[in-house]
């Protein structure tokens, strides 16, 4: 059971992924090009998902999108990391001292925070984009990796392998970096596809409104946003870019689960 | 027996219920935008004209459903000979909403309130040419510098209103004028209620009370409209659900004209759009049958040059701005720069702007042309556009009604500076002669069009929905406005 979920989100995601990586190279159709006249098809042969407002192919539209939720994802999820993961390592390592404090209390007041509202924020001074979304996304993923590579490592600490490398002289960055880092990836792993998912979502929730991925580029949530004064007369245009999301996140959600149950090894005995 | 009894029941049931719908005398109307204040003497905003013109506020003239200028305030007036001295008799046993009686010297007030130098009047031209103005045994003499033909127009405008003295520091927010309804209540963020004025001095209007209900969100004004929330939207913003509002056997879905040229402003003072081939090459490049049709779903008369189509002494230059991409491209090789460039687009909240603009975009790629889409609010676009002047191109409606003077501006945000069109105007200003009058404002749009000053798009249609048995809204809008004067429930 566990393995057919993780087998589906894993499918899924593989799915999206390569829909994004395909639309490098080709598309079905050319989404800069609008002709009104072609708006509102139906799905078809020619136009699998349909046309949009502007006469798009949505299936061309979807897998562009794709690239953009995963691209800002990405990178969001790749500051948190960079900055995240050290200093949570950094405040194990000096536990109790001023450094683990300021850290962690720093931490705290970004998680004090809404996400969104971070973000939101963030686009307000610097103005709206896809960048500016993505240093939002990225600066709000800094605590969660923080906090948890803190956790993770503080229990380490008192392990009898690493006092066997401060015994053979190792520093507390090498020990920090050689030996916790390598114990606590799997974790990081987990939780990075979890906070990836929450970066598509935090994507898709600033380009609602506005905020995110500017037009002409394509984005799952400015397509939401644009369909829904044509929600009752063209219900397909919000059907499929909502699909899209729900499916990916979905997919997310399952993967995570399923990598945190095989790389645990805990649960794995138990199984 | 039992039946009958019943069926009496239901009868005398509907007999009330129509009856009570028979009484109806309050109207909600819907609103996308919400006024910021209430004086339409010191802000820009049309939003604030859009509830208290003709309703709360009048002025010496008004404008008529269909444009034509009436008396107001003002019952008779005589122009001298030399077309420089008119003299306004004013209606009698007028007063304020706060019981302040109104007269000459009111009006004296108003108008040099207006002209003053720290006015902060949002169309202080409409005053500049006024030499004074003054109270002379109850009666009104404005004296102006040169003859003017637009000074009873001038004097309709919303923000050349009277207001009293009295009230004139709450007036942003509690209005006091000496209109036919009286200001009530404001909700910030949802309604201001108007009532009936009971001591109004001219005809009593059907409609006891009056809720200006603000939703900005599409979506939500059409759940408003479908729940029954709202008795009108007179300018409902999703032309892509109207269709549906008119199949609707509870509304009609009336069409009409604005005043609103929507036009891709080009910043004429930055390189390389100072270029007039350039600006032709845009004006070739922009397909508007497309843009009306994908941006307003085909409500929309195209334009040629910066003027109404339903002016009479509209030109039709459509012909001179075709939808032609090789000749754009032709043009902008001509120009110097075959490889095309990058500019701006700078698009405030509206649909037509969201949308055209992206159309727009789209049809500019195509001869070589990349733009920079950056969407904003409305107080970063006056910011930013209007008053910054930083943006290569943007998208507008320009909602005044006979805005063509703005061409004369040299120091206009879109910065179009020619003299001979400054002295064109100038002339036209101090003709008051009707048919030289049209052929001056003829030659003007030739002059903005020849020039390619901005890409003309389209006459924003005035997309108007409501209760099939509410009368008398504004099929048109000559001015920004929903007067209620004339509005009642039919039976």
């Amino acid at each position: 059971m566990r393995l057919r979920s993780f087998i589906l989100g894993a499918l899924l995601v593989l799915i999206f992924f390569s829909a994004a990586l395909i639309s490098y190279v080709w598309t079905p159709f050319d989404i800069t090009q609008i002709d009104i006249k072609l708006r509102f098809k139906s799905p078809d042969f020619t136009y699998w998902l349909g046309t949009d407002h502007y006469g798009r192919d949505m299936l061309s539209m979807l897998m562009i999108g794709a690239r953009t939720s995963i691209a800002v994802a990405i990178v969001a999820v790749g500051i948190g990391m960079l900055f995240g993961v050290p200093l949570g390592l950094a405040a194990a390592a000096y536990r109790g001292r001023f450094l683990d404090e300021a850290i962690m209390r720093g931490n705290d007041l970004v998680f004090a925070f809404p996400a969104l509202l971070i973000a939101i924020m963030i686009t307000a001074v610097y103005g709206p984009g896809a960048l500016n979304a993505i240093i939002a996304i990225g600066i709000f993923n800094i605590p969660v990796f923080a906090r948890l590579s803190r956790g993770a490592a503080l229990s380490l600490w008192k392990r009898d392998f690493i006092l066997a490398a401060r015994a053979a002289g190792k520093g507390v960055t090498r020990i920090s970096f050689e030996h916790i880092l390598p114990n606590i990836a799997n974790l990081l792993i987990v939780q990075g596809t979890i906070q990836f998912s929450l970066g598509i979502l935090a994507e898709a929730g600033l380009s609602f409104v506005g905020l995110g991925t500017q037009p002409p580029i394509p984005s799952w949530g400015r397509m939401l946003a644009d369909s829904q004064t044509l929600i009752y007369t063209e219900p397909q245009l919000a059907l499929f870019p909502g699909l899209a999301i729900l499916l990916t996140v979905l997919g997310l959600n399952l993967l995570g689960d399923g990598l945190r149950d095989w790389l645990d090894p805990r649960l794995r005995h138990e199984r | 027996m039992k039946t009958t009894q019943l069926s009496r029941a239901i009868f005398l049931a509907l007999l009330v219920a129509g009856s009570a719908q028979a009484a109806k005398t309050d109207v909600t109307i819907g609103m996308q935008l919400e006024p910021p204040n209430l004086d339409p003497t010191g802000g820009a905003a049309a939003a604030i004209d859009e509830v208290v013109y003709a309703n709360v506020f009048e002025g010496l003239t008004r404008f008529g459903p269909d444009g034509s200028v009436l008396p107001a305030l003002a019952k008779t007036w005589e122009i001298s000979e030399d077309g420089l001295t008119y003299t306004f008799e004013l209606q009698a046993g007028v007063a304020f909403h706060d019981s302040s009686a109104f007269d000459a010297d009111d009006v004296t007030f108003s108008l040099e309130r207006a002209m003053a130098e720290d006015s902060t009047n949002a169309q202080k031209q409409l005053f500049a040419n006024i030499e004074s103005v003054e109270n002379v045994d109850g009666a009104v003499v404005i004296k102006l510098k040169t003859a003017d033909g637009n000074l009873l127009f001038n004097l309709a405008w919303g923000d050349a209103v009277i207001v009293a003295p009295e009230s004139i520091e709450t007036l942003a927010t509690a209005p006091v004028g000496t209109g036919p309804f009286i200001f009530k209540n404001w909700v910030q963020g949802d309604q201001i209620v108007l009532e009936k004025n009971a001591a109004y001095w001219g005809e009593a209007v059907a409609l006891d009370k009056a809720t200006f209900k603000f939703i900005s969100e599409p979506t939500a004004a059409f759940a408003a409209m479908m729940a029954g929330d709202l008795d009108a939207f007179p300018n409902y913003p999703a032309p892509e659900n109207l269709p549906q509002l008119e199949a609707d056997p509870r509304f009609s879905v009336v069409l009409g004209s604005t005043e609103g040229e929507t036009i891709l402003s080009t910043n004429n003072a930055i390189e390389p759009l100072d270029n007039v081939l350039v600006r032709q090459a845009i004006a070739h490049a922009i397909d508007r049958s497309a843009i009306i049709e994908g941006a307003m779903y085909g409500y929309g008369t195209p334009i040629g040059t910066h003027f109404a189509p339903h002016h009479p002494a509209y030109v039709d230059l459509t012909g001179k701005s075709e939808y032609d991409p090789e000749k754009a491209k032709a043009l902008l090789k001509e120009a110097g720069l075959a490889d095309g460039f990058t500019t701006t687009l700078k698009l405030p909240p509206p649909a037509y702007a969201r949308r055209g603009g992206e159309i727009i975009a789209s049809q500019l790629r195509e001869v070589g042309i990349d733009t920079e889409i950056s969407n904003l609010e409305w107080a970063q676009w006056l910011e930013q556009v209007f008053k910054g002047k930083d943006f290569g191109l943007t998208i507008v409606s320009h909602t005044e009604p006979m805005d063509i003077g703005i061409y004369a501006k040299p120091d206009y945000y879109f910065q179009y500076d020619n003299a001979d069109f400054q002295a064109l105007m100038e002339s036209f200003n101090a003709e008051t002669d009707e048919a030289k009058r049209t052929e001056l404002l003829q030659q003007a749009q030739n002059i903005i069009t020849d020039d390619y000053v901005n890409g003309y798009l389209f006459q924003l249609a005035k997309t108007g929905v409501a209760s099939v048995k509410l009368k008398g809204l504004w099929e048109n809008s000559p001015t920004q406005a929903n007067d209620l004067t004339g509005v009642y429930w039919e039976d």
